[in-house]
Parts: structure tokens; sequence; C-alpha cells
């Protein structure tokens, strides 16, 4: 396999843990607009742990998904004062915040972007991909998938039946921006360079895009959706010279 | 120095103010948040461009710009909202997401991606009034924004079609009741919303002298921004913020802080969500979550 | 009554702006008992059970659950305290079949590693409680049928069964049989009755006289917010009270 085709690869793996990062969240009825912000997180904490602290790549990302997580469940709790499309904003705004913030980030390279990390195989990376798609869809078939599609089509009725709706969404929140770290920290870790240009706006539709293209009811529509993207892009490319 | 500043930030902010009136319309009036606006600016440039660059004088190159983008947003109406105009309100968004990414890709294929630049200034000359130097270009820009707000003004005040479109933001069912066309008020919005886009396309692009096809994205983000700020249910809450935020923007640049603006801003529009979703000037929080 | 309140309300009052949908209200319900509130249109009773479930905050008054006072917790807190309900327009999960609405009720007590792993071969208990409320209400052959896409009476059927999954002590029933023709009333009326026999007391809102007076152990009717009479069907039948209330504005 040429190294280009392994590269479009890699882009549909990395493209893939975002789609699922938005769809966990959907799931509970939350559009979020601003997952890119927490894949950036997760690219700088991964960078951060290998490169200046030495540790292997695969306890960063544990770390990194972990540290996001935490973020997403911060981010979580004032999510819950909005709902559909003010919710969207405040989201977009916090991709943005992010992003800022790394681009102010001296210690990491600010605007001119870090790097030093050690390239990842495209295996290595669908190791992560199918390994999170797999959870995915076993945590579809159990209880607390329903109790989110609960709260997500009634949120009062799903209270009224004893489900913790805060708690529901607040979680999705930070398992969504757990994974959305992970694609973050491999996408790093196979570009071997990150800027903060890396994790905005249009990172965080692409994510959306994935999820809707393939279907935004099942997991593995993400996986489909993020092909569709990547070979769009790729048939829409003249001069074939990489992927965006 | 600072007046001067006060002057820069003052143009940006003209151009924040369109483009926040551009979203606002819609988001007022129809509850929907038309992302493709953002791209219905960065056309609004090209069309400009184009008239200018064939040589067209530069009120036809404006009046182009404006009529070309309320085109595309008449086409948008058509394919990417009315038939979702009963689907939860996101579905919209989101169509109009997928119409903006389309509109980009036409572009880089109509004009390439790369920049496109004006060789001559369109409007050079600078008038100096003491320590304050302003363009001609910048006179014009802040000129035409106040215009057109004023004509917009008059239209959503005082013609039986902007009694319309206020009945119809203020509640929707009961103006369809009283025999309001729901249609005819959406595509006026939308029309309205596309001339704003178009006018601060071609206006900034002139001012820059420099346009690309992704310019769209950066100020657009940063409108829906402004529109949040001046308060998302209110129409004319941008005419305050988007004066305000271009003039905070160019002082913390002016002042060190360029890296920091846009955290500055985004934060401030999470919180004004937050706590005031009335925006800054609001009053009562009645309207909270109305269209939600 | 002899035995201690399971639900004990205590001087509720809910004000909306300047009015009173609630005023000072107070009963009890003893367990086992079956309980009706009656009392015309705009009375307050789907007010009281939005305040009993913690949908609604009371402005003053207690609610106790067997002694534990529960007064304006959040919904989530006391339906796993206890109170189960369900809604006059009937509020069924859509896009999910009969059988995951018995699921995602189950009672709340478990351990996180259940929920998140697949139901089918993680929780067998979860299983089993589904089975047996779905024989109960006898809604084998509707199993992985979408809940919404059933006949209006059965999914009536369906949300009864979606609150008695998650074993409430107290069950709140608004309207259950608004809409429903005398057969199947007469179904509902014996599936409540079997539901007392396994042990639950239930709090009813039902505008069909016939069906309240041949279920209800005790009645208490209520009109502009207030308590205006109580007792057993037979004594509230005959109050005075109760007739003006009804027939006075009727007429």
């Amino acid at each position: 396999m040429s190294t280009y085709y392994a590269g479009l690869l890699a882009d549909v793996g990395i493209l893939t843990l975002g789609g699922l990062s938005v769809y966990i969240i959907l799931a509970t009825g939350q559009l979020s607009l601003g997952n890119a912000g927490f894949m950036g997180i997760g690219a700088y904490i991964t960078s951060y742990l290998t490169v200046t602290l030495g540790i292997g790549i695969t306890p960063a990302l544990f770390v990194a998904a972990v540290a996001s997580g935490i973020i997403g469940v911060v981010v979580g709790f004032p999510a819950l004062r909005l709902k559909g499309i003010y919710l969207a904003i405040a989201t977009l705004g916090f991709g943005e915040m992010v992003r800022s913030f790394f681009l102010n980030l001296s210690a990491m390279g600010g605007s001119s972007g870090f790097h030093g990390m050690k390239h990842i195989s495209v295996g290595y990376i669908w190791v992560w991909v199918i390994g999170i798609l797999l959870v995915v869809m076993l945590l579809e078939r159990s209880r607390v998938w329903l109790e989110m599609q609960a709260v997500n089509d009634d949120e009062t009725a799903a209270g009224l039946v004893g489900l913790n709706a805060t708690a529901i969404k607040v979680g999705a929140f930070g398992a969504g921006a757990a994974v959305a770290a992970i694609s973050g920290g491999l996408f790093a870790h196979h570009h071997v360079y990150i800027e903060p240009g890396n994790f905005g706006f249009e990172r965080s539709i692409d994510f959306v895009l994935a999820v809707i293209l393939g279907g935004s009811t099942v997991g593995p529509g993400a996986l489909v959706g993020s092909l569709v993207l990547v070979m769009l892009r790729f048939a829409g490319r003249h001069d074939g010279t990489g992927a965006a | 120095m600072l007046l001067q500043q006060l002057v820069n930030g003052l143009t940006l902010g003209a151009v924040y103010t369109l483009i926040a009136l551009s979203f606002s319309l819609v988001m007022g009036i129809l509850g929907v948040l038309n992302l493709a606006i953002a791209e219905l600016f960065m056309l609004g440039a090209y069309f400009g461009f184009t008239a200018i660059l064939a040589q067209l004088p530069l009120p036809v190159a404006l009046v182009a710009a404006m009529l070309g983008s309320a085109l595309v947003a008449i086409v948008i109406q058509k394919i990417a909202y009315e038939p979702l105009r009963d689907a939860p309100i996101v579905t919209p968004m989101l169509s109009t997401l997928g119409f903006s990414i389309i509109l980009q890709n036409v572009a880089t294929n109509v004009w390439g991606s790369d920049p496109l630049q004006l060789t001559d200034e369109v409007l050079p000359g600078r008038l100096t009034l003491g320590s304050v130097s302003i363009s001609t270009m910048q006179l014009l820009v802040m000129g035409a924004t106040v215009a057109l707000v004023a004509i917009l003004a008059f239209v959503v005040q005082k013609t039986p079609a902007g009694r319309a479109l206020r009945a119809v933001a203020e509640n929707r069912d009961v103006a369809r009741l009283l025999g309001v066309s729901a249609a005819r008020v959406t595509l006026l919005a939308f029309v309205l919303s596309g001339v704003m886009a178009g006018a601060a396309g071609v206006l900034i692009g002139m001012h820059y002298a420099v346009i690309t096809p992704y310019m769209g994205v950066d100020i657009g983000l940063k409108a829906i921004a402004v529109m949040v700020i001046g308060g998302t249910t209110r129409i004319w809450g941008a005419l305050v913020a988007g004066p305000l935020i271009g003039i905070a923007e160019v002082m913390t640049v002016a002042y060190g802080g360029s890296q920091v603006r846009d955290f500055v801003v985004y934060g401030l529009m999470i919180l004004i969500l937050l706590l005031r979703p009335q925006g800054i000037l609001g009053g009562s929080r009645s309207e909270q979550g109305q269209r939600v | 009554m002899t035995a201690p309140a399971l639900l004990s309300l205590k001087n509720i009052t809910k004000l909306f702006g300047g009015i009173r949908a609630l005023a000072d209200v107070s009963f009890d319900v003893a367990p086992g008992q079956i309980v009706g509130v009656i009392g015309p249109n705009g009375a307050g009773k789907t007010s009281m059970f939005n305040v009993i479930t913690g949908a609604y905050k009371a402005d003053s008054g207690h609610v106790m659950l067997a002694g534990e006072d529960v007064t304006n917790q959040p919904p989530h807190r006391i339906a796993r305290a206890g109170i189960s309900r369900t809604f006059q327009n009937i509020r069924l999960f859509g896009g999910m079949t009969v059988w995951e609405h018995l699921l995602v009720s189950q009672p709340h007590s478990e351990s996180l590693m259940r929920r998140v792993l697949p139901t089918r071969w993680a929780d067998p208990t979860a299983l089993q409680r589904a089975e047996e409320v779905l024989a109960f209400f006898g809604l084998e052959e509707m199993k992985d049928r979408n809940a919404r896409s059933l006949p209006y009476g059965l999914q009536r059927r369906v949300e009864m069964a979606r609150a008695v999954t998650a074993r409430p002590k107290l069950l709140l029933l608004d309207e259950p049989v608004a809409g429903m023709n005398h057969d199947e009333a007469e179904d509902i009326r014996k599936l409540i009755l079997r539901l007392r026999d396994d042990g639950l007391s239930v709090l009813l809102i039902e505008h069909d006289m016939a069906f309240v007076m041949n279920l209800c152990d005790y009645l208490h009717v209520v009109d502009f917010g207030a308590m205006i009479a109580h007792g057993r069907p037979e004594e509230v039948r005959a109050d005075p009270v109760v007739l003006e209330a009804y027939l006075g504005r009727a007429a």
C-alpha cells in the first residue's frame, strides 16, 4: 500500500473517532459543533506527554482521554442550560476558544505549532478505531443507551421514570470528549506536527458531517460517513497530492 | 492613536454589524441559524470583485454583490430551508451547513483557491482630521453600512412586508392565523439577509483589496458571536454589538493582545448565552428560550 | 385510617402567578389502598400529581413518602424513592419498542457495570423483570413493536407497564381509562386491582365516575385547587357539596 493511500486510511480512522465523539453526545439530543476543541485538547496533551515527558503513546492516549473527558463534563454542565441551536452556537464558541487558547500557549509552540512526535502506523490507529467502535456498539445494546435515547426524546418523562437526565447528558459529553481526545492524539502522532488551525470549526463540522452522511442512528454510521467524506475529498482533488 | 483605532474598529464593526444582521434576520424571524450566510458574504465579495475587474463602476459592483448574494439566498431558502421547515430546528441548520460547503467548493472551482487581489485601490485617497487618518474606503464602508441599516430599518419598521416579518418573529402561529403568508415572509427574510451579507462581503473585500474562497468562515463565526452578544431574539442588538466587538478587537490588537481577542469574544458569547440570552441590551428575560 | 400513611400531603400550596392551583391540600394514602382524586376540569388534579412527582415545585407544604420528606426533590429522586406515574397525554419514548420501555425503567439500584454492558448477557435480572411485567400486562405479542405505533388503549397499557417495572411503592395514574370503551376500562380496572393485590398502592385521577366508584377504596374531591370533600365512594356520591361542584357547574 502506498503511503498516500495509507494516509487516506489513517484520515478515515481519525475522522471516524471524531464522528463517534459527536454521535455519543448527539444520542442524548445535544449537538456539539465544538468537538474539534476536545480533539485539540487530546492532541496537545498526548504530544506533551510523549515528547516532553517521554511517556509511551498508549498510556499518553489514556491520560489525554481522561483529562479531556473531565473537561467534557465541566463543559457539559453549563451546556445543560442550553438547547438546540443555542447549544450548537455555544459549543462552536467553545471550540474557537480552545483553538485560541492553543494559539496563545507558547509553551506548546503557539501559532508555529508543535512537533517531535514519533510517527505511528496506520495499523495502530485502526486498533483504536475498531476498539472504540466495538465499545460503542456494545454500549448501544445496553440500558445506558436506552436511557440516553429516553432523555433525548422526552427529558421530563425520563426524569419521572427515575432517570437522572443531568448525569446522562453530562456523562455523554464527557465520553464524547474522551473519544475526540483519542482522535486528536492519533492525529498528532500520525502527522507528527500539530498547530491550532488543525482543530478549528471546519474539523468540528467534518465530525458532524461524518455522522450525518453515515446515518446518525447507529455507531458504524460514523465509519461509513468518514469513508464517504474522505473519498469525496479524494475525488474532488484534481492534483491528487494529499488529503485535507 | 486612540481615535485612529476607534475609526479602524468602527470599520471592522460596521462589517460585523451587517453580517450579524444577516444572521439575526433569519434567526430572529425564523429561529434558524443559516450557516451558509458566511458563504453569501464570501460570494458577495467575489461578485463585487468580478464587476470591478470588468471595469464596471463601483455602485454597480455593490449592487451586483447584493443582488447576487440575495439570489443565492433564495436558492438556499428553496433547497435547504423550505423542505425542512417543520423539522427540528437543528436540521435546517445542518442543511445550510451542507450548502455552505457546496458554495465554498463552487467558488474554489470558479475563481480558484488562490487569493484574488485588486491591483489598484478602488477608492484611493485619505481624509486627515488632526491625528486621525481615514481612508475614503473606510468612509465608504461605514457610510454604506449606515445607509443599509437605515434602509433595512425602514423596510422592517414601516412597510407592510416588514410588519409581516415582525409579526412572524413575534409569534409564527398567530401571524399565520392573521393571514400572513409564512412562505413570503420567509423568502423576504432570506433575501434581506442575502443583501446584507453580500454588501458586507464586497465592502470588506474592497477594504482589504484581497479575497479568498475561505474568507467566510472566520468572519462568519465572529458575526454569529456578535449576533448572540447583541441578543438572538432581537434583530437590532447587532447595531450595538457589532461596533462594540469591532472596536474591542482592534483595541486588543493595538495594545498587544492580538492573540487573546478570539478567546475573549467567544468567551463573552458563551457567557451571554448562559446568563443573558436576551443579549447585552435586552430588557426582560421573558423571551428566553422563546424559539428553542 | 389506622395504618401509617404511605403518601402524605401536608398543606401543599402551588401558585402560578397569582393563581392558586393548589390551596392548602392535605391528604394521605394508606399502604395497599386505591385512592381516587376527582373534580371538575382545571380543578388542580394534575398539578397535584406534578407536585408529588417533583415536576412542579410546591410553594409551601410537604410531601412525605413512607415517612421520608421528598418535597421538591428532583423528579428522578422521587421516582427512585418509590413513586411512578403515567400521563394524561401518553408520553412514551419515540423510537423505542415496548420491550425497550421495560428495560429503561428498571429499578435504579443497579450497578453501572450492568447498565453499560449489553443487557442481553449482562443483566438477567432486568430481563426477568421485563418479562414478568410484559406477561402481567398481556403485552407479549407487542414486545418488539414500536410503542408509539400501537393503538391508543395499548399505549396506555405500555405506559402503565413502564411505570410498574421500576417496582414503585406508589403508582400515580393520570386518567388511566380516558378515551377507552367500557371493556377496555374494565380490563384496566382488573389490572389495577391485581397490582394492589401484589402490594402496590395506587393514586389515580379519573373523570369516568362509574370506573372510580367501582375501583377506589377512598376518594378525594378537588375543586378550585382545594379539597372540598373526601370519603368512601358511596359517601362522596351522596355528598351535597360534591353534587354542587359537579352539577352546579355542568348545568
